[in-house]
């Protein structure tokens, strides 16, 4: 039971930095319909900026680890949510009403690219920081000895997340920009026509997909200590996976199917091979889709005839 | 857009002073600083503000010289209005292409007999050519996106390893076992997802491409795990090997040895297995169930009224294709005589479906000049050894903003009455699911 | 009313959610008439279509299909493709679904899917170029390019139906669904957007299916002079329910019709018949 809960928490850990992902795939396949693949790749560009910083406020001499903490997530969201902005602007607007697989191609494209820019930058060995957040509680000690821990890591990686998707909700549900992109998720020339600038909607819409992951890139290097060049590729598509079990478009999806893929993962590891736990995740999803063509939280596709 | 007028020297260089701040705090971190393993294993960094001065002074040259250009060229999406000529021309041309490219194909052999890293390269991109026209049947035919065609590649490739080996059965009797075998695993997966529309389909076969080198990654007693299959037999010419022993084919024919026979088999062992490709899809595409595939890509509810059975339609094309991959597969295996995990991973499913919708999704001609492009493209930047994928991967955003329908941009029709003329690619529909 | 409908739609009742579109519907369609279904915009015609085209499963009620050859089906037990497969319903629909990217014969020889798998052996035939095939393929040719010239396409038949104008879409459309060779068509708002010269033209194709196929049609159409000149028998809806059933000239004269029509009460509409003649 111990060794269970210790799991959990753990699962909703690594959930809630896969929830963060998720969200701008979601957010961007619900306004512009497309799958941006180089999305998990501005994750792992968030995470070296993040790292980058970090080391550089060190070298400074700044020791306050609060006070980094927030100069680190500030930088990394701003600077990550321009390279975002930038990915839209060069490989997706100019084939916004392409033809489908188009955009696509370029986001595969894009994601290559990102990929070996950071290889080439800042080379291809994986970089390890020494554990910055340390401590936790114990919450519960069973009679074999197991404890079950929480770490400050792991209460910090909780609260980031539950207070940005708290602040996210709000910009989307309450805000001129929230009500500019569900007008442009429903129908784009409409809301052209009604006043609503929808290149400046949608660019808004990279940004703070951009700026979410940078925060789930930097989560990860406090949570795994490290961040590599490739670590984009996996953690985007498990990502995306969470994005399309919850029900892609669907923001409350997002995070749903991300704390599930992240709770399957641990649990999967725990209980039975950690070897096989992305096929586990993985198979899930083709399990549930068959039952549920879209998703957990999608809405069903209506067809007109 | 400024259409009409021509932007002056202070708009221009506005953007490209935009472009450089925007340039410069994008590299600010990541160009600007590298991070190190320290004396200590701890992370140190240094700057290289040299560096990030260049990238930002290339980023604003380079934006002038694309608004100049762009200037030049007219605006964005303006449709230049080709002569009539010089259309019919270029269709004249491009009946001659497809020939004169096959007809020179066949004779790469000969002509660079001595020349191994060009046939080497031939194979290369005719296992490309090959992987394309299969995935065009599902992609380009019956517009269903599928991002784990390598899976079926694997299988194929698997297929043949693990029978050659551990059965020794010979590279024939495999072929069609690799083909049965992959097809048989692509109704496995599409008989339950199928019914996905658009994107779920996308992402349930990235999935499954990836369940199945998880799998063979892990599953060590089968497939050797990280590690691979070794000493997977040669392919020999029905029987005979191409080996320098007395039984071997150079022996029979009473000349001379060399290494060099095995690889102008290959080769044209896998261009008759490309053209064998293409001729079943060709042959297909006027059966009434090729039809039914490419109806399916333009309006599936039409189809249904229709009383196509949409679902094994479905299954149809994606049994087809994956069978055409396992065939790649077993010969991509018995080339290489090894095979690892490392050979099937994403970035060849995205190559090869970028083959695809480069090649102007349906086109034959156009997929096998898109994989020449894109293959030989990709050894020509052998020599930008670490930024090679960089490259590879601007030139797909740039193809795509370029040609957004592929190079060949019509579809033939099937079957005529008087005139055989080609469809505007504008018109046909690219497939919902 | 009936002596041997074709199809006999028995209690059909549709709802979404707590929409009812559909309430209680009953009505037949004879055998080699024309039968249309009217009523304003919103009436649920559309989707009494679907269901009988398989595209909905109805909430509750039947569909009778009863072939020349007496064999009865249940429409509401097939689905999708097999009710134009087994049951022989062949549709239109309201914003023609052509296949846009393929010629006009093209289309019509898609439609011939069925006939042409059996007569290709499942493509293994086919594939490797039987005779038998050969001359299934040219009959198949033969019949797309009748019904071409009787739509008067011919000379089109090698452009992209894409590109045809509107009024020959929604004919290239009709001849498709009659390439499947159905017992019944079902046609949805077919004189949507023709002008004057191609509704009449369409009434004229319309009666020579009726003529020539012995096709029986049920069509939904909102253009009145489209069908006051062909059709046999007329059901009107309103608010998902049947609200009159008879000839063309019967339901003209109905109050209740027309009340339907103009949005207005019963007696003002007696009032505005009566101001009328």
């Amino acid at each position: 039971m111990d060794y269970f809960a210790q799991q959990l928490i753990n699962g909703l850990v690594l959930g809630s930095i896969y929830g963060l992902i998720a969200i701008g795939y979601t957010m961007v396949y619900g306004i512009v319909g497309m799958i941006n693949f180089a999305h998990g790749d501005i994750f792992m560009i968030g995470g070296f900026i993040a790292l980058i910083t970090f080391l550089i406020l060190v070298s400074f001499g700044l020791t306050a680890i609060p006070l980094i903490l927030l100069i680190v997530l500030l930088v990394s969201m701003a600077i990550t949510a321009l390279y975002g902005w930038t990915v839209e602007r060069i490989a997706y607007r100019p084939l916004r009403h392409s033809f489908r697989l188009a955009p696509m191609l370029s986001a595969i494209g894009m994601s290559f690219v990102l990929t070996n820019y950071s290889q080439v930058s800042q080379g291809a060995r994986v970089k390890p920081v020494p554990p910055i957040i340390t401590g936790g509680y114990t919450l519960h000690e069973g009679p074999g000895g197991f404890v079950v821990q929480l770490s400050n890591i792991q209460i910090i990686v909780v609260i980031t997340t539950v207070v940005l998707l708290a602040l996210f909700t709000w910009l989307v549900s309450s805000t001129r920009l929230g009500r500019d992109m569900r007008a442009c998720e429903q129908d784009q020339t409409m809301a052209a026509l009604l006043g609503v600038d929808v290149d400046r909607t949608i660019s808004m819409t990279f940004v703070i997909g951009a700026a979410l992951a940078a925060v789930a890139g930097m989560m990860y290097l406090l949570y795994y200590g490290l961040v590599d060049f490739f670590m984009g590729f996996v953690a985007g598509i498990k990502a995306f996976t969470a994005a399309v079990l919850g029900g892609i478009g669907s923001l409350p999806g997002a995070m749903l199917g991300g704390l599930l893929i992240g709770l399957i993962e641990t649990l999967w590891s725990a209980y039975f091979s950690v070897e096989y736990k992305d096929v586990a995740a993985f198979s899930i999803l083709i399990v549930v889709l068959i039952f549920l063509p879209t998703g957990l939280l999608g809405r069903p596709e209506v067809e007109k005839v | 857009m400024q259409a009409s007028r021509a932007p002056g020297v202070a708009f221009i260089f506005k953007k490209a002073l935009i472009s450089a701040l925007v340039a410069l705090v994008l590299f600010s971190l990541m160009i600007g600083v590298r991070t190190e393993p320290g004396p200590q294993g701890l992370l140190i960094y240094e700057t290289r503000f040299g560096e990030l001065a260049a990238m930002v002074a290339t980023v604003f040259g380079g934006s002038i010289v694309v608004e100049l250009l762009r200037q030049w060229w007219g605006p964005v999406g303006t449709v230049r209005v080709v002569p009539p000529q010089v259309t019919s021309a270029l269709a004249v041309a491009g009946r001659w292409v497809a020939p004169v490219l096959l007809v020179f194909t066949f004779l790469v052999p000969v002509i660079f007999y001595n020349e191994r890293y060009i046939l080497d390269l031939g194979i290369l991109v005719l296992t490309y050519v090959m992987l394309g026209w299969g995935l065009n049947v599902v992609v380009g035919l019956a517009g269903l996106l599928d991002l784990g065609y390598v899976a079926f590649y694997a299988v194929g490739a698997y297929s043949y390893a693990l029978l050659a080996t551990n059965f020794g059965l010979s590279f024939w009797v495999c072929l069609p076992l690799a083909g049965i075998l992959a097809a048989f695993w692509g109704v496995l997966l599409g008989f339950p997802v199928l019914r996905l529309r658009g994107d779920y389909l996308a992402i349930v076969t990235l999935a499954f491409g990836e369940i199945i080198r998880l799998v063979i990654i892990n599953w060590q007693s089968l497939t050797g795990g990280p590690n691979g299959v070794t000493g997977i037999p040669r392919p020999t010419m029905f029987g005979i090997p191409l080996s320098p022993g007395d039984d071997g084919l150079a022996a029979l024919l009473g000349i001379e040895f060399s290494p060099t026979h095995r690889i102008v088999f290959l080769f044209y062992l896998i261009l008759a297995l490309a053209l064998l490709t293409n001729w079943v899809t060709i042959r297909l595409r006027r059966l009434p169930i090729g039809r039914a595939w490419e109806a399916l890509r333009e309006d599936e509810v039409a189809c249904r009224a229709l009383g196509i059975n949409t679902t094994t339609t479905k299954l149809t094309a994606f049994a087809t294709g994956a069978m055409f991959g396992g065939f790649a597969g077993a010969f991509f295996a018995t080339r290489q005589g090894f095979i690892s995990p490392e050979s099937f991973t994403f970035q060849e499913s995205a190559l090869v479906l970028a083959i695809v919708v480069l090649g102007g999704m349906g086109s034959q001609l156009g997929v096998a000049l898109a994989a020449l492009a894109m293959i030989g493209g990709f050894e020509l930047f052998r020599g930008l050894d670490q930024y090679r994928m960089l490259v590879f991967g601007m030139a797909m955003v740039l193809l795509m903003i370029w040609r957004p329908r592929g190079l060949i941009g019509h579809r033939a029709p099937t079957v005529f009455l008087e005139r055989n003329q080609a469809i505007s690619s504008d018109l046909v529909k690219e497939g919902h699911g | 009313m009936s002596v041997d409908p074709i199809l006999f739609v028995d209690h059909l009742s549709m709802r979404f959610g707590g929409i009812v579109a559909v309430n209680d519907l009953s009505f037949g369609a004879e055998r080699r008439q024309i039968t249309a279904l009217i009523g304003p915009n919103g009436a649920g015609k559309t989707t009494v279509f679907n269901c009988i085209t398989g595209f909905y499963k109805p909430t509750s009620g039947s569909m009778r299909l009863k072939h020349d050859d007496g064999h009865k089906i249940q429409l509401e037990q097939l689905n999708d493709f097999r009710i134009s497969k087994q049951a022989k319903v062949a549709r239109t629909f309201q914003n023609i679904r052509l296949f846009p990217g393929m010629t006009a014969l093209e289309n019509l020889m898609v439609a011939q899917h069925n006939a042409l798998m059996r007569a290709s052996g499942l493509t293994f035939l086919g594939l490797i170029g039987a005779p038998s095939w050969r001359v299934a393929e040219k009959k198949a040719i033969d019949l797309a390019r009748t019904w071409l010239e009787r739509i008067d396409l011919l000379d089109r038949a090698d452009d992209a139906a894409g590109n045809l104008p509107y009024g020959d879409q929604r004919r290239l459309e009709i001849a498709r669904a009659m390439c499947t060779e159905p017992a019944l068509l079902c046609l949805d708002e077919p004189a949507a957007g023709l002008n004057a010269r191609e509704s009449a033209s369409l009434s004229e194709l319309l009666l020579s299916i009726r003529a020539e196929q012995g096709t029986s049609i049920l069509l939904i159409e909102h253009d009145m002079s489209v069908v006051m000149e062909i059709s046999d028998h007329v059901v009107v809806m309103d608010y998902g329910v049947k609200i009159a059933e008879g000839t063309p000239q019967h339901v003209r004269d109905d109050p209740k019709v027309i009340a339907a029509y103009l949005g207005a009460d019963e007696e003002e509409a007696i009032a505005v018949m009566e101001s009328g003649t």
